[in-house]
């Protein structure tokens, strides 16, 4: 490998971290109101918020960012590769960060919400204060996880030309004919890339366990 | 005219399900392969040789650290410059299994260490082998204690088989690819495509949930 390849690699990185946290990011915030629904006390929400979550998971990646950039790019509006997996895993994002938000609400005793009742405490001070910061703290480590496994799904946008670490390595593989050197760095930097990720979890966990009560 | 029409899905379908079908085989190769080259790590992990114990853990973080579409175009176009060429159907099926024994071996390996060391006392103390130990002792708990987690990854590993459509092989997300090059009704066909794989994952899914949810009925007891 030369100077232009590592280039190449550099850029790829680039657009592979730009979509692992841009999806994350639609994914942390759509979760919250998807999380809403899901717990609704309306049937009707709950149910289509429940199959919602289903239908997303059930459907490998690669199906929705091929729905999104060929099926709606060919006939409706075309949408640019990158945009069509950032949409696509944002989904996805969107429907497992909703279930991670659950099992960390699950994991809370019931008493918590009994106690900020007795304290009389509305149902906004019961969320920020004392039901938010414990779910916050028993969603990291999972969130994190479910991160660096984002980061791995990242790689389905090369199948859509998204001109990230995937695609650029593939592109080199085929210049240079020598994937037998291309694929595994390409590799070696994805598992470099979770590496500060699995770091700043265990920091951050470390941190909200001493400021948070349990 | 987004949605099939009924003519056009009863003129897919046999196209589709012969792609399913293929996707089910790789799923279900990969498993039968990947899970005891799981076992196998997992062994080779807790073993209390350093050397081994390393190799293994090196594998297992290669396997879950790099996403399995880099390790299969690394299978499909690195190795053939080795002179090792492979079908884009064995290439699949090595990938696969080679990520699969990555991921259940640590499922496996915590499943081993979560049963009682009493388990394991009690089976020196009568005189089992570690063979026989390994047989009739800890493989059938840990195994019960593995179970939901190892279905769950199942469904994961069906899912993955997508990513062949790189290699071009014939399977799902192909079939759908090329109904839609021909046809250029791309939305429709992935569509059908995204109901077939939803038809098996979400069953399979809720099977899932119920076997954790006896897994841990029992876990209580």
């Amino acid at each position: 490998m030369n100077i232009g390849d590592f280039e190449h690699f550099l850029s790829g990185i680039v657009w592979t971290c730009v979509l692992t946290l841009g999806s994350f990011s639609i994914g942390a915030l759509l979760g919250v109101p998807l999380l809403v629904a899901r717990l609704s006390g309306n049937f009707l929400i709950r149910i289509l918020a429940q199959v919602f979550i289903q239908f997303v998971r059930a459907i490998p990646p690669i199906v929705w960012l091929f729905t999104i950039y060929f099926g709606i790019g060919a006939s409706l509006l075309h949408i640019p590769p990158l945009m069509a997996a950032l949409t696509g895993l944002g989904l996805i994002a969107t429907a497992n960060l909703a279930e991670i938000y659950r099992g960390a609400l699950n994991a809370l005793h019931s008493g918590q919400w009994e106690a900020c009742q007795a304290l009389n405490l509305s149902r906004w001070d019961t969320v920020k204060d004392v039901i938010g910061p414990q779910v916050l703290r028993v969603t990291v480590p999972s969130a994190a996880s479910y991160l660096i496994g984002l980061l791995k799904d990242s790689a389905i946008a090369s199948t859509i030309g998204a001109t990230e670490l995937t695609f650029q390595a593939k592109q080199l593989a085929q210049l240079s004919f020598n994937g037998l050197i291309v694929f595994p760095v390409a590799g070696l930097c994805y598992i470099a890339l979770s590496l500060p990720i699995a770091w700043l979890s265990r920091k951050t966990d470390a941190h909200l366990r001493k400021r948070v009560a349990r | 005219m987004m949605l099939p029409t009924y003519a056009e899905i009863l003129e897919w379908l046999p196209e589709l399900l012969r792609g399913l079908r293929l996707s089910l085989e790789v799923t279900l190769l990969s498993l039968v392969l990947g899970i005891p080259l799981g076992f196998v790590l997992a062994l080779g992990v807790i073993s209390k040789q350093k050397a081994l114990s390393s190799i293994s853990l090196f594998i297992v973080e290669i396997g879950r650290g790099a996403p399995a579409l880099v390790v299969l175009q690394f299978v499909y176009f690195g190795l053939p410059n080795i002179g090792l060429t492979l079908t884009s159907f064995l290439t699949a099926v090595v990938a696969l299994a080679f990520n699969t024994g990555a991921y259940t071996s640590e499922m496996i390996r915590a499943s081993l260490q979560a049963i009682d060391q009493g388990q394991r006392e009690a089976a020196e103390a009568i005189g089992l082998s570690s063979v026989d130990e390994m047989r009739f002792v800890l493989l059938p708990q840990s195994l019960r204690i593995a179970l939901p987690a190892l279905l769950g990854f199942s469904i994961l590993t069906f899912q993955g088989t997508s990513l062949c459509f790189t290699i071009a092989l014939p399977e799902l997300v192909s079939k759908a690819y090329d109904i839609g090059a021909n046809t250029f009704r791309y939305f429709p066909a992935l569509i059908c495509a995204g109901a077939l794989y939803a038809i098996i994952s979400i069953p399979a899914a809720l099977l899932v949930s119920h076997v954790e949810r006896r897994a841990g009925v029992y876990a209580q007891r």
